[in-house]
């Protein structure tokens, strides 16, 4: 709850939608190439895991990536795909951890937290990133 | 030719909303319709058609901004590999 006399947070919001069908298409083109370009390892294990579910998986946390560097506002520069990832908790939710270059433009823009929500149907992915700057 | 070889790599992969014989070599590719998805294919094609790999400095937007801007970082990267 928002304390009084307390600032409260400033906001930003990214979101992108992937095809299922494209990454589906990316995956059978390029195969690992693509995957591991763009994709952690944590991530490749959990969209493994259940092969029909696969490309819609991949296709949210791409699109998960791609809200994300909405968020971050990276200008031309566009940080590795693999310095956004997106972390399932077993209770079913996700939560985004960044690293290398996307973990420094979140420090330099005063990012304070995270969050993200992910989702797909009829053959499109969607994700939404929240972030909360202390100013 | 470069720019040819290019052009024929986006008509591939790069999922405009035109075609890229009517562009020309500066036409912003992301106003014709390149998603930051195929952006990811169009990298991965040229790697194949070029024999380089994009490194993290230049996978910037305005790296596949136009065929023109294409070309300068495949010369830039092919300069590197004959240092």
């Amino acid at each position: 709850m928002h304390e009084p006399g307390r600032p409260s947070p400033a906001l930003r919001v990214g979101t992108d939608l992937c095809s299922v069908e494209q990454v589906a298409e990316s995956v059978a083109t390029f195969g690992e190439r693509y995957l591991r370009r763009v994709y952690t390892n944590h991530e490749l294990e959990y969209c493994s895991q259940n092969p029909a579910l696969s490309a819609e998986r991949l296709a949210a946390r791409f699109a998960a990536k791609e809200a994300t560097m909405k968020v971050l506002r990276p200008g031309d520069a566009r940080p590795d795909w693999r310095t956004i990832e997106v972390r399932r908790d077993p209770g079913g939710w996700c939560e985004l951890a960044l690293t290398g270059s996307a973990a420094r433009l979140a420090h330099d823009a005063a990012i304070d937290s995270l969050s993200v929500s992910l989702s797909h149907e009829a053959g499109m992915a969607n994700a939404v990133v929240v972030a909360t700057l202390f100013e | 030719m470069t720019t040819d070889r290019i052009r024929e790599v986006i008509a591939r992969h790069g999922r405009l909303a035109v075609d890229v014989a009517a562009l020309s070599d500066t036409d912003d590719l992301y106003r014709a319709g390149l998603t930051s998805h195929a952006s990811v294919n169009l990298m991965l094609a040229l790697e194949d058609a070029f024999d380089i790999e994009f490194p993290e400095r230049l996978l910037r937007r305005d790296t596949f901004e136009s065929v023109a801007a294409i070309g300068s970082a495949i010369h830039e990267l092919h300069a590197e590999l004959n240092v």
